[in-house]
């Protein structure tokens, strides 16, 4: 029980996959118009997570070591297979605005980074905590990214309007442009406050935070998503 | 209006208009990663090219010839994150038997691109849009020179920067970002070009 609450609290809070370790960053500023379109991307990522984290894990003994990527990959992309299926039967109009980006949830680095870095090592309920953390981790990031550009781009709220009639909506936040400039904001206050976060850590690390793609295990931040217990 | 001026269009909206990174975000991890230098991007944007390029061609002969006649379009995702994974491993031997050279030039970059999500992005969305062969390939060499372009640009960029004078605050990370959001702004106004 407490291991849950542990991995929950890591998940949200101390290594936030958005704030805190930078990965995923394609779908974070891809779908963030909106807070819909951010919950809707969120949770969807998150179901992955959860199911790919707790196979990964049951399978972690038969896997070889030597082909254990390319069958994180199958896992993972058979999941969002299933999710993508689903959503177009049930959810029709957030699958149509998400569209492209749900299939490439395969490549989310999160995904991948969870499946290598704990769900291979430890027991299934564990990992299934884990992937229930750090998916609601970054459904909250992208639900606030996307209503703090929704409600000064466009002026609503989950599709209410929340801003006063006289409010001269700032177009600029919900288009391309706009999701840069957030993300800049929000990298630069970490560094105001010395919050941590992948972009600040200290001089000298030459990589931006795909640990997935990566694969240097001397690394700073590859150890501490290690040492995350 | 003949072929060629529709492929020369086709390809600068791909390249400018709908750019993989600025306006569709495809691709950031590298285009924020390996953006420090102008010759480890060029690399970089290079081997992303030679992969969008093979990679949509095969996964287009699988999708028509295989996928589509017996019915397992379902299985998109799954069958092409597999086929361009093993096609940059192949890639990479086989420049590295056949072409020593580019595979100094390049070696180091072509196993980062199996996670990269314009490579798989192109394939499936050109599959999804339902193109022809000749459709699909334009509109993927435009995506990766697209791609290209961004990535050499935002790198002579951020060599100058080097030498000025960032507020403490913004540097590193936050004034790349500021930049790749003022590049998306400039790249905004080819929207009215075409």
């Amino acid at each position: 029980m407490r291991t849950l609450f542990e991995r929950l609290y890591n998940g949200i809070i101390r290594e936030n996959p958005t704030f805190v370790l930078m990965l995923g960053m394609c779908p974070t500023l891809a779908v963030t118009t909106s807070a819909i379109n951010g919950l809707g991307m969120g949770l969807s990522t998150c179901a992955v997570l959860i199911m790919s984290n707790l196979f990964v894990s049951l399978l972690r003994k038969f896997i070889p070591d030597k082909v254990r990527m390319p069958a994180y990959i199958v896992i993972v992309a058979s999941f969002v297979t299933i999710v993508d299926l689903l959503m177009q039967a049930y959810v029709r109009g957030l699958y149509a605005s998400l569209g492209l980006y749900i299939p490439l949830i395969v490549v989310n680095c999160i995904i991948l980074g969870r499946a290598e870095s704990y769900a291979s090592k430890n027991p299934p309920l564990a990992s299934l905590a884990d992937g229930l953390g750090m998916g609601l981790g970054f459904t909250a990031a992208l639900t606030i990214i996307g209503a703090f550009r929704e409600l000064f781009g466009a002026g609503t709220l989950f599709g209410f309007r929340i801003m006063p009639d006289g409010y001269e909506p700032v177009s600029i936040l919900i288009m391309a442009p706009g999701a840069f400039f957030v993300l800049a904001i929000i990298t630069a206050l970490q560094n105001k406050l010395k919050a941590p976060s992948a972009t600040n850590r200290p001089e000298g690390f030459k990589c931006n935070g795909e640990c997935s793609s990566c694969g240097d295990s001397g690394c700073m931040i590859y150890r501490r998503t290690e040492e995350g217990k | 209006m003949n072929t060629f001026t529709k492929i020369l269009i086709e390809v600068l909206a791909a390249s400018l208009v709908n750019n993989v990174v600025l306006s569709r975000f495809l691709g950031l991890c590298p285009f924020l990663g390996v953006s420090k230098k102008t010759a480890t991007a060029v690399g970089m944007g290079t081997s992303v090219t030679i992969v969008v390029t093979i990679s949509s061609a095969v996964t287009f002969a699988i999708n028509k010839f295989l996928l589509i006649p017996l019915n397992l379009t379902y299985l998109r995702t799954i069958v092409y994150i597999l086929i361009i994974a093993s096609l940059v491993q192949s890639i990479e031997i086989i420049i590295r038997k056949k072409i020593p050279s580019l595979y100094n030039a390049l070696g180091v970059y072509l196993p980062l691109i199996t996670t990269n999500c314009a490579v798989l992005g192109v394939c499936i969305d050109s599959a999804q849009k339902s193109m022809t062969f000749l459709e699909t390939m334009v509109y993927s060499v435009g995506t990766a020179i697209g791609f290209l372009i961004a990535i050499v640009l935002m790198s002579g960029i951020r060599e100058k920067l080097e030498f000025c004078n960032v507020p403490k605050t913004f540097r590193g990370m936050p004034i790349v970002l500021v930049i790749a959001g003022l590049m998306a702004i400039a790249f905004y106004g080819f929207t009215g070009a075409l």
